[in-house]
């Protein structure tokens, strides 16, 4: 069971540091109380209510294109890591990873799924 | 610490060439959305038919060499180039069978050229996998562009209900799928292929119930691909909303990729276990086999009618499967490069007739076709004889070979089975015949688009239905050759 | 010498078939008809030819194989287009060939009015090239092909007139009813594959004795399922119910395809595989008692016909049955030998009858004929001397061949066939004279406007028919009986047939016996057309006619009339109704009831099938996952 202290002491830690910077937070932020505010997320949609309501398209384009560059992200940090290991083939592999979600970027871009309206 | 890198040779970067090909191109034709033209232009189609062409003529320009490439993720072996052709010809033909179709339905932007790709794409890694993941890796790409393209239609209803039927069906299967490769890992410790059947040929626990229910979830992710039934609903719904010239590729394309992947997972990996699997695939072989003919009966809508074909095929292909060996594997090849052909052939034709919008693939619709457009109805003639296996056309070849093949490993119930079943079979696409011969249009007669790619297209299908129906040994010689690796 | 090019002559009609695509409509009617008969004669010629070269080699080496090209070649499978000349498809090729010229040149009077004259012979040609690639085949693969192009063609031709309702569901019935019929034949094609290791004839009969045990379970059901084949394409119980159905198509195409080639298939490929029947003798019986059966059970039903048509197709299968009982006692050449004389004389009576249709203007009831005999002098007396040949009349070409077929079931000891063959004999003599009687003779009950354009079909018409005739009648010279060492016909064909494993002799029959059995079957004949004269002939209105130039005649003929009244009630009627009720309830209730009940159940299961596909994508997801439930209830049980 030994192996397994390194993750107690990592649950340990994650949850002290969730914990506190919430606590934190709440103990020092300034109160400018409204309903906008207070709705869950802030993000403008009503967390409570028919689950069968209609979304704007626009919402599932934004989520997939964010997902899309988030893993970009999730795939550049163990590759970072071990950058020296990997050496020369590793970089041109994620170059080439990288040019081929520049051109989903690129593309994006001319069908202007970034503009909200 | 170092890692290890592999080292890739000259040879191997021709072996890639096909994936390269593919993916330069489709992200090119991504990138020409910067660069408007007309719509009803001609690039992407002829953009797409290069991409293949250099596609294929990479992987053929080293077609005599095995390679195993990233960790033998990748192999390039006999079953791949046959695959890799296979697909890039059927890609082709059906671009040159899109090149008006999409013009006048209004679907030719260049996303349509570019998700056939991605699709092809998806295929030939599917058939070029030697892993589970990257089966399973290739089976999305296909699939997620297939979605789009049944749905491209946007001004159609039915493309729209065909697109998220199919969509959600396919995910469910995806769901399943994706379950077994876990289990089989959990089985067998890996997800190579080659590895699982190594640890299968030395461990004792071949009744391991994790191992039984993986291979059955892996099995319905595949039978869901290839519309075995019970796992077929999808498809006449799909077909029959999706565009014609998007049906035609995908009952060939997807049909072809499925059974490559479930060859090398049946063949190769579990190929040790041939016994626990071998009843209940020839169980599904025969519901298979006679539900899509005798559905397909009744059936008015010709595209609807091709669907049930289409699943009844697949139960033919698994009688190949289940007969197994170098000489059942070799069977399944062959009868897929003619089910491919005769295939997009038919629904070619389908995709020649009406004008503009319309939608006119009805048995009424073809009605007197045969003397109003004596060659259109002789060159549909000829593949519905094909495809019923009547000689002297290559689908008689196929099927007598692969029935024979089946024969001699002793599957006599099942040949019974086909035969019997192909002989209903020729019922309704006699049907088609008599229709086009025999009876008088109802309404006012179907329109024909002609248009020289076409045609181009369906006389390469018609040649190619005539030629392996007399000439067949060096296809299936070819075929033979093509599967001496798997085992 | 040189070898003949076998492949030539398929090849010919095969040409022209593509010319008649190419060229379409430009060649006009006298260039299709030129290109059509054309094709076909010149085949007939290179046929003729290549018999000459193959009668000129010693009689032990008269097999000629040519490859043309390797078909398909897998692992130890390998099929090769080629084909086979010896002394029994030499017979054929020339009876297609020959009797085809004469037809397609027939055709061309016939058709002139016909606005698909250019469809017609596309067919037609079409039909030769499949009919020549089956009896010229070396293996049953490339003979399958053939087959089923056979089949194909004759959908076509009698559908022909496919406005016609009646005739789009006869080809269709021709189709469906012959599809079960090759279902048998590719599982006994795959059968000897798999044990015999070859589809090549010479091959696999060269193995045959060694790989099959003889009389064993495996040769029989091979040999079994090969004659189910048989009996869908040669019109045998239970398969024969197509043929008569099938006289919608023109009458050349009957002549051709439904009386003197294609259904006679069946009766070649049997002969063909005689070294595989011999091994199998249960089988030999089934085919003996089923030729039997048939010969005797189509002739009732051709007594109770009305249409002149329908009447030549009950006799055509009839007669194919004599060809299988040949086959099935073991007298494979007399089968060929009948095949031959009956191409000849069935051919005639179906373009005679023709004939006598094109003059009355498309009619074809016997009871509004008569008294043509005059008025169509040329096909009158053709069709007397076909009439006489298939009552086996000495000394026309029937005679000598079925008196063959009867004299071998009898030195067979198969003495119930024999006795069903003479009283097939018998009946076969009475309907073909009434319908001689009813068309040609007694009193004319034409219809008013049939009588306006009646006229004598052209010469181009008339001289197939005259030649046939001659073949008719001198046609069964090569098989004079009574000859040292077997007739000549038999010679011909003794190097095919005697190959293969050891077969029983029958037994050798005194001369005093021979003749015996010449007597009897003559017998036969004769009381067949007295009969037929008695009832048809001389029936009260033609005793009207005969009264007022034969006044002394008058009162023999009225005592006469209550004999013939009692002899209808006695023996006719019952028997007309025995063979109408057969037809109407063997026939059409039994048969067809049979084929119809597979297809509405298919549809039935079709329609039931359908309502799974709701549309609802839940339905869909419930049954993807009961079907992996159920696959794993199946290992969990059994794995």
């Amino acid at each position: 069971m030994r192996e397994y202290l390194p993750i107690l002491l990592f649950l340990i830690v994650a949850a002290v540091f969730a914990g506190s910077t919430i606590g934190m937070s709440s103990l020092i932020v300034p109160r400018r109380r409204n309903a906008r505010k207070d709705s869950a997320y802030e993000c403008g949609v009503d967390p409570v209510g028919n689950a069968r309501a209609r979304f704007t398209i626009k919402f599932y384009l934004v989520a997939v294109v964010f997902i899309l560059f988030d893993i970009e992200a999730v795939f550049l940090y163990p590759w970072a890591v071990t950058f020296r290991q990997l050496g020369l083939y590793g970089l041109v592999e994620m170059l080439l990873f990288i040019v081929i979600l520049l051109v989903g970027y690129v593309y994006l871009l001319k069908k202007r799924a970034f503009e909200w309206d | 610490m170092s890692v290890r890198m592999p080292v890739l040779l000259p040879v191997d970067l021709w072996a890639l060439g096909a994936v390269i090909a593919l993916s330069v191109g489709l992200m090119v034709m991504l990138l020409l959305e910067w660069a408007p033209v007309r719509p009803g232009s001609p690039r992407g189609a002829i953009l797409s038919l290069l991409t293949l062409a250099a596609a294929a003529g990479s992987v053929l320009y080293v077609r005599d060499v095995a390679r195993s490439l990233f960790g033998g993720m990748f192999v390039h072996d006999g079953f791949t180039v046959f695959f890799t052709i296979l697909f890039c010809a059927v890609a082709a033909l059906a671009v040159l069978l899109s090149w008006d179709y999409a013009r006048r339905t209004r679907i030719g932007q260049s996303e349509y050229y570019m998700l056939l790709l991605s699709a092809t794409l998806g295929m030939i890694l599917m058939a070029a996998s030697n892993d589970l993941i990257t089966i399973f890796l290739g089976l999305e790409l296909m699939s997620l562009a297939l979605y789009v393209l049944v749905g491209i239609r946007r001004a159609r209803l039915e493309s729209n209900e065909a697109a998220l039927k199919y969509f959600l069906l396919g995910a469910f299967a995806s769901g399943f799928l994706l379950y077994g490769i876990a289990l089989l890992y959990g089985a067998t410790g890996s997800t190579n292929l080659t590895r699982m059947a190594e640890f299968l040929a030395a461990s004792p626990l071949q009744n391991n119930p994790l191992l039984i229910v993986g291979g059955l979830l892996l099995l319905t992710g595949f039978a869901f691909k290839i519309a075995a039934v019970p796992f077929h609903m999808w498809t006449p719904d799909a077909y029959e909303g999706a565009p014609t010239s998007v049906t035609a590729f995908m009952s060939a394309g997807a049909k072809a990729a499925g059974f490559a992947a479930l060859l090398r997972v049946v063949l190769h990996a579990l190929g040790g276990v041939h016994a626990n699997w071998a009843p209940m695939l020839s169980a599904i072989a025969m519901l298979t086999m006679t539900v899509g003919n005798v559905t397909a009966l009744l059936q008015i809508n010709l595209k609807r009618m091709l669907a049930y074909s289409s699943i009844a095929h697949a139960g033919y292909l698994l009688v190949a499967v289940v007969a197994g060996g170098h000489e059942g594997a070799s069977a399944a090849l062959f009868y897929l490069a003619v089910y491919s052909v005769m295939n997009l052939g038919a629904f070619g034709v389908l995709t020649l007739l009406g004008r503009g919008q319309e939608e006119r693939v009805t048995l009424s619709d073809v009605a007197g076709l045969g003397f109003r457009h004596p060659l259109l109805g002789v060159t549909l003639t000829v593949f519905m004889l094909s495809l019923g296996g009547i000689p002297p056309t290559a689908g008689f070849m196929a099927k007598v070979y692969l029935f024979g093949v089946a024969l001699k490993a002793g599957w006599i119930p099942l040949v019974i089975v086909g035969v019997l079943n192909s002989v209903v079979s020729v019922f309704y696409y006699l049907r088609v015949t008599v229709a086009m011969y025999m009876e008088e249009p109802a309404l006012e007669p179907v329109g024909i688009s002609w248009a020289a790619p076409g045609v181009i297209a369906l006389m390469v299908c018609l040649a190619l239905t005539l030629w392996w129906g007399v000439q067949a040994h060096a296809l299936l010689a070819l075929a033979l050759r093509s599967v001496q690796g798997l085992m | 010498m040189t070898l003949p090019l076998i492949s030539l002559i398929p090849a010919l009609p095969l040409a022209a078939v593509a010319l008649h695509l190419l060229l379409g409509d430009r060649l006009g009617k006298r260039g299709t008809a030129l290109l059509a008969c054309g094709a076909v004669g010149a085949a007939f010629l290179l046929a003729l030819r290549a018999v000459f070269a193959l009668a000129a080699r010693p009689e032990a080496d008269r097999t000629l194989v040519e490859i043309v090209t390797t078909w398909m070649r897998a692992g130890d499978f390998s099929v090769d287009i080629s084909f086979l000349l010896d002394p029994l498809s030499a017979v054929m090729i020339l009876v297609v060939t020959g009797v085809g010229f004469l037809i397609h040149v027939y055709s061309i009077g016939y058709m002139a009015h016909d606005a698909s004259f250019r469809r017609f012979f596309l067919y037609l040609n079409l039909f030769m090239f499949a009919m020549l690639t089956l009896v010229l085949a070396d293996n049953f693969l490339l003979m399958f092909v053939g087959w089923e192009g056979v089949g194909l063609c004759s959908y076509l031709l009698i559908g022909f007139w496919y406005e016609r309702p009646s005739a789009a569901q006869a080809g269709k019935k021709a189709f469906v009813v012959n599809r079960i019929g090759d279902f048998g034949f590719l599982l006994g094609m795959l059968t000897l594959f798999a044990f015999g290791g070859t589809l090549n004839f010479t091959r696999l009969f060269a193995v045959a004795p060694h790989v099959f045990a003889a009389g064993g379970t495996v040769i029989t059901i091979a040999t079994l399922l090969l004659f189910l084949g048989a009996t869908g394409k040669s019109a045998q119980i239970p398969l024969y119910v197509w043929l008569p159905d099938a006289m919608e198509g023109p009458t050349p195409v009957s002549a051709l395809i439904h009386a003197a080639t294609m259904v006679t298939a069946g009766v070649y490929m049997v002969a063909r595989c005689h070294v595989l029947f011999r091994l199998a003798p249960v089988s030999l019986e089934v085919v003996a008692v089923v030729g039997a059966a048939t010969a005797l059970f189509a002739a009732t039903i051709g007594l109770a016909q009305n249409d002149i048509k329908r009447v030549l197709a009950y006799s055509t299968v009839s007669q194919l049955g004599y060809m299988f009982m040949a086959c099935g006692v073991g007298a494979f050449s007399a089968g060929i030998f009948h095949l031959m004389t009956h191409s000849f004389f069935k051919a005639l009576l179906f373009l005679g009858a023709g004939s006598v249709i094109h003059a009355l203007s498309n009619e074809q009831d016997l009871r509004r004929m008569g008294a043509l005999s005059s008025r169509l002098p040329w096909t009158h007396g053709t069709m007397l001397v076909a009439t006489l040949a298939i009552t086996g009349l000495p000394p026309l070409a029937g005679f000598f061949s079925k008196d063959e077929i009867l004299s071998s079931a009898f030195a067979s000891g198969h003495f119930g066939v024999w006795l069903v063959g003479v009283a097939g004999a018998v009946i076969t003599a009475f309907y073909m004279f009434r319908l001689y009687i009813l068309c040609f003779r007694g009193s004319s009950r034409l219809t008013h406007e049939a009588e306006q354009h009646l006229h004598e079909s052209r010469p181009s018409m008339i001289a197939p028919l005259v030649v046939l005739a001659v073949l008719s009648a001198v046609g069964g010279w090569v098989g004079m009986p009574f000859q040292a060492g077997g007739h000549a016909f038999e010679r011909w064909l003794r190097p095919v047939f005697e190959g293969g494993p050891a077969f029983a002799p029958a037994r050798e029959l005194s001369h005093g016996t021979e003749w015996a059995l010449v007597a009897v079957s003559v017998t036969a004949g004769v009381i067949g057309i007295l009969t037929a004269l008695r009832l048809y002939l001389q029936s009260p209105q033609t005793a009207t006619s005969l009264a007022s130039r034969y006044a002394s005649l008058r009162t023999l003929l009225v005592n006469k009339y209550w004999i013939d009244e009692l002899l209808d009630a006695a023996v006719v009627r019952p028997f007309g109704a025995f063979s109408g009720w057969l037809w109407r309830f063997w026939d059409v209730v039994i048969v067809d009831g049979t084929v119809n009940a597979v297809g509405y159940a298919l549809e039935g299961a079709s329609a039931v099938l359908r309502l799974f596909q709701t549309g609802f994508v839940g339905t869909y997801a419930l049954f993807l996952a009961l079907g992996v439930a159920a696959m794993l209830l199946h290992f969990l049980r059994h794995g």
